[in-house]
């Protein structure tokens, strides 16, 4: 059986890897990507919480993690949407979805 | 969840993270996303959150993928991207997820490690037996199988309820939103370009 601290090791693992994506891709919806992988390994923290840290009156998992999961999973899907159609709309202006050449709020 | 399909999940959904930062091409790197979706999921599965596998592959694996990609297509990006990298971004992309590594690694090293403990689902079944009478997941618990779905859906639409309902608040807010910033022809995308 796998630990927690397997478990916790393989989701900060992934949530480095995303963060190393993050600063080092040009091209955003990559950037976009790279963070919807980020908020999944920390899902798999929760999830990885919620199944260790049973619930003391009943000995099943703590669901109250879960929800925040459900919770998470909906406000990425909302987050994508909006996200994409900003870069729909910057792409229109611009012609370009290279982060080197969106310096205009750069002080 | 069994050692040996721990590992092989959570080699795939690193892998498929990797490929993802590191293809050059927007649309493998969407696939490879895919990928570690799957792995995650599956991790999930193991840790007895089987809502929250489904749900993972269902939204991630296909709704937001089917969408990254439709944008991908949409504005024609298969274009390589250009190959230089500035060094100095480089190293911090390196270094700092390797702090972070640090960091973990040193918090795990202090803290107690634990072993999952097998669920008592059916001393626990009488715990959601209502008035005495069973219920259903209390015959679910009992026939030694555990009724994520029933759980989960109790949680939410008790505890969870006022959130519950934000959240649908939301995604009515993100759709608007959405909706009027993809409007064509308004004035307020098309003027930067021409200043």
């Amino acid at each position: 059986m796998a630990t927690l601290h397997e478990y916790l090791f393989v989701s900060g693992l992934l949530f480095a890897i995303g963060l190393a994506g993050v600063i080092v891709r040009r091209n955003i919806i990559v950037v976009f990507m790279c963070l919807e992988m980020m908020l999944s390994a920390a899902n798999l923290t929760l999830v990885a919480f919620s199944r260790f840290h049973t619930d003391p009156a009943t000995g099943l998992p703590d669901y109250n993690g879960q929800m925040m999961v459900f919770f998470v999973i909906t406000v990425a899907a909302a987050e994508v949407a909006v996200g994409l159609a900003i870069i729909v709309a910057l792409y229109r202006a611009r012609q370009t979805i290279n982060v080197e050449d969106l310096t205009t709020m750069r002080g | 969840m069994h050692s040996l399909a721990f590992y092989l999940f959570s080699a795939i959904a690193v892998a498929g993270a990797v490929c993802l930062v590191t293809f050059r091409s927007p649309v493998t790197s969407a696939m490879s996303m895919v990928v570690s979706f799957l792995g995650l999921a599956a991790l999930f599965v193991g840790l007895n959150a089987f809502f929250v596998g489904v749900i993972q592959v269902l939204v991630y694996a296909g709704a937001i993928m089917v969408l990254f990609i439709f944008i991908i297509m949409l504005l024609d990006l298969n274009s390589e991207e250009r190959s230089k990298t500035c060094p100095a971004l480089l190293v911090a992309s390196l270094l700092i997820p390797a702090l972070f590594m640090c960091q973990l690694l040193g918090v795990l090293q202090s803290t107690e490690n634990e072993s999952p403990k097998a669920l008592p689902l059916t001393t626990a079944a009488a715990h959601f037996e209502l008035d005495g009478k069973e219920t259903k997941i209390s015959q679910s618990l009992k026939g030694g199988d555990l009724p994520d779905v029933h759980l989960l859906g109790e949680k939410l639409f008790t505890r969870y309820n006022f959130p519950l309902q934000v959240v649908g608040v939301l995604l009515l807010v993100a759709t608007i939103g959405v909706v009027s910033l993809s409007k064509k022809g308004s004035d307020r995308t098309a003027k930067p370009a021409d200043q």
